[in-house]
């Protein structure tokens, strides 16, 4: 769609055509416009669902606010924070959340450093193992931590939760990480090491600051990735430590008695997510990308 | 190992331990630090997932007590219904999510390029992205409920068929109390008495929502007189708009009911004639012998149109919850390709224009082979994604669909987790999950090692 491409067709371009062409792009508007009314409805649908009382609810679907005056209300949103269980999820959350991140940026960025700046003999072989855990479905892990942090005694604990979304986090942020750190022009470090500078400093004063595009992009991507997290969280916590998703989801037998919790539970635990998103978009597809195309 | 790589910094070091007399020293010393940067990482992997692929292994070969029973897990996994059908929903979302979201990713990227607000497009439907899978599955099991009146789907399903077929359904209409008809026990509304042949009846019935009484309906009139193989009738709401009138009795402002079915039941409960209102509302039953018959309005006139899709039933739920995941990833696509379109020279694309080749030969023979490689990649981070595929699965079925909306990663979690308790099972069941994933383990390492060589 250069201009120089259209220069070069329109040449050729018949009268037929470029009718053709400016009704194959009102077409194109038109296609995309419900695609992405389509895409955008679901969460719409939730988020007025979230807005009315319960009894309108189970007896009326949401759409009907749009022909119907009806009240909307915060009730059901004052009703979840007057709610000691999930505002204690919530905090739970932010408490697997954050310790969760700020240890994978850490250890995943020595290791990474490690990897694409010292030569350490069996460097490819361990790296090609880093690559190879990137893909292990964290169910094989389950029964084994499962028992391994009932002898440690953290089994049920946020400090157990955290652990594992560490580890499953590690090769992902090895990975991306190092594929940026190799970025950094050698001649940088090459100057620092000559100068006798430790590989500590040079990872201290070189690399981390040059690769801190890369460490928000994976920090925003673990971020959102334990924050949506629901089965480590339903298998190692218990009522005083489970997050936000396994406390909503404890409120699925019942579903539609339940709707009210649900849907601003659901919304509720959106929230943070979606800021972070809005926010920080272009590191989280940056993340995405670095981490799958290299 | 080394000397496959060519990063400069490799050279750099190894012209340095060269050129040092204490080259020994040397190497023993970048080792240690190399140890010192990647202890933390190595002991939390070696700890946390090298070994318990180890233990998942070993104890997939033992039951639940922890004595060795050889493959019997493996066997059991499939033969047992419950595994099975798991085994056989994540072949069928294996097969179908990736390729739906990657196409779907495909088409959105290309459109996308000739719109103007592009950036607002990309971020909607990239955003499912960010927000859980529980809060995805909230959303879609609300979506689809069966009730036209909650479920957004078949509101929209049955608003179309009433525009377009006109179907007559009155889901809410009752039998006025002692005109001489009455509901039966299957939800039809019959004549208490049977009917004479050449009489005629009618069905005052009450509570058709306004809504539900199509365009075409006219005031209804009076049953047109029988011949002597008839019945003839009318169906009519008896209620007049703003209030007014006699009960039970046809006049001024009340509405005839077009399309509802009536019969004629012998005792026996037989249909001998079957007839449709029109838009007064009459009716002409004809070709019955002499005699007298029960006059029915069966209960399909109450319940079509008023019962939508059970989407979450047993037949539909995997295509739905299949439908929910590629909502969340095919933006994940749509990122992926647009990025790898964006990098390709536009140039060549131009060149075969002018060379004369149509749009679909530039695409086939210049894009999609350039665009290989980002759809290798979207295609196996899904399946690697989809293979593990849980929470919405987990969330989206009501109890009874969820044994066949069933998956490994659901099933595992049941029989160790959930009650099944057999820690031997789900362990086979994690080891089939990470057998799955080997395929493409071996294209990353491959893709990993392409690039290096590069």
């Amino acid at each position: 769609m250069t201009s120089t491409g259209l220069t070069v067709v329109r040449g050729k371009r018949t009268v037929a055509q470029k009718i053709l062409g400016f009704f194959g792009n009102s077409v194109v508007n038109i296609v995309l416009v419900i695609i992405a009314l389509f895409w955008l409805i679901p969460s719409i649908g939730l988020f007025i669902t979230s807005l009315r009382p319960i009894g309108q609810s189970t007896s009326s679907g949401w759409w009907t606010v749009f022909t119907a005056p009806m009240q909307l209300t915060l009730d059901n949103y004052l009703a979840l924070l007057g709610n000691t269980a999930i505002t204690g999820s919530l905090l739970n959350t932010v408490l697997i959340v954050v310790p969760t991140t700020l240890l994978v940026v850490v250890i995943g960025a020595l290791a990474a450093h490690a990897f694409a700046w010292i030569d350490f003999p069996g460097r490819d072989w361990l790296l090609i193992a880093v690559i190879v855990l990137l893909a292990v479905p964290l169910q094989v892990a389950l029964i084994p931590l499962a028992r391994l942090f009932g002898a440690l005694g953290i089994f049920g604990s946020i400090a157990g939760v955290v652990m594992f979304h560490v580890a499953f986090g590690l090769p992902f942020a090895i990975f991306l990480l190092r594929n940026f750190f190799t970025q950094v022009p050698a001649e940088l470090l090459e100057a620092s090491r000559l100068d006798g500078a430790s590989e500590w400093r040079i990872f201290r004063q070189i690399i981390f600051p040059l690769g801190l595009p890369a460490i928000a992009s994976l920090a925003i991507f673990q971020f959102l990735w334990t924050w949506n997290d629901l089965l480590v969280g339903l298998i190692f916590t218990n009522s005083d430590s489970r997050p936000i998703t396994v406390a909503i989801q404890s409120q699925l037998r019942t579903f539609g008695a339940n709707i009210d919790v649900l849907s601003a539970g659901a919304f509720l635990s959106m929230i943070v997510p979606l800021i972070v998103f809005f926010a920080f978009q272009r590191f989280f597809v940056q993340a995405l990308m670095a981490g799958s195309s290299k | 190992m080394t000397s496959v790589s060519v990063a400069p910094p490799v050279t750099a070091a190894r012209r340095g331990g060269a050129s040092h007399p204490s080259g020994a020293a040397r190497k023993r010393r970048t080792f240690v630090v190399a140890l010192a940067f990647l202890a933390p990482a190595l002991v939390l992997l070696g700890a946390l997932v090298v070994y318990p692929i180890v233990f998942t292994l070993i104890r997939s070969f033992q039951d639940n007590s922890g004595a060795f029973v050889g493959g019997t897990n493996y066997l059991e996994m499939f033969t047992n219904q419950s595994t099975f059908t798991a085994i056989r929903n994540n072949v069928i979302w294996v097969v179908v999510a990736p390729i739906v979201c990657t196409v779907l990713g495909l088409i959105f990227a290309v459109l996308m390029d000739r719109i103007k607000w592009q950036t607002a497009f990309k971020l909607i439907v990239f955003m499912p992205m960010a927000i859980s899978m529980l809060a995805a599955g909230v959303i879609f099991r609300t979506m689809f409920q069966q009730d036209p009146e909650l479920g957004v789907v078949n509101a929209a399903i049955t608003a179309t068929q009433d525009a377009v077929g006109g179907t007559s359904a009155f889901p809410s209409a009752k039998a006025r109390p002692d005109s001489g008809i009455a509901a039966t026990p299957d939800g039809a509304i019959a004549t208490e008495d049977a009917v004479d042949v050449g009489d005629s009846a009618i069905f005052p019935l009450t509570g058709i929502r306004a809504g539900d009484l199509p365009a075409s309906a006219t005031q209804v009139e009076d049953p047109s007189s029988a011949g002597n193989d008839e019945i003839t009738g009318a169906v009519f709401s008896d209620v007049i708009r703003g209030g007014g009138g006699t009960p039970g009795v046809i006049e001024d402002g009340k509405f005839g009911l077009p399309g509802v079915t009536v019969q004629a039941l012998s005792d026996t409960g037989t249909v001998l004639a079957s007839a449709v209102t029109d838009d007064t509302g009459r009716f002409t039953l004809s070709g019955l012998d002499p005699g007298s018959y029960t006059l029915s309005l069966p209960a399909s006139n109450f319940t079509a149109g008023a019962t939508g899709i059970d989407w979450l039933g047993p037949q539909l739920i995997t295509p739905v919850v299949i439908l929910s995941y590629v909502w969340i990833w095919a933006g994940f696509a749509m990122i992926m390709i647009a990025s790898g379109l964006s990098a390709i020279d536009r140039s060549l694309l131009e060149a075969a224009r002018m060379d004369g080749a149509n749009e679909w030969n530039v695409f086939r023979r210049i894009t999609a082979p350039l665009l290989m490689p980002v759809l290798v990649v979207v295609f196996v981070t899904l399946i690697i994604n989809v293979l593990k595929i849980f929470d919405l699965v987990y969330v989206i079925p009501p109890g009874a669909s969820k044994p066949d909306a069933n998956v490994i990663a659901v099933e595992m979690w049941t029989v160790s987790f959930g009650g099944g308790n057999d820690q031997g099972l789900g362990s086979a069941l994690a080891i089939l999950l990470l057998v799955l994933v080997l395929p493409s383990m071996i294209i990353n390492v491959r893709r990993f090692r392409q690039d290096k060589n590069r």
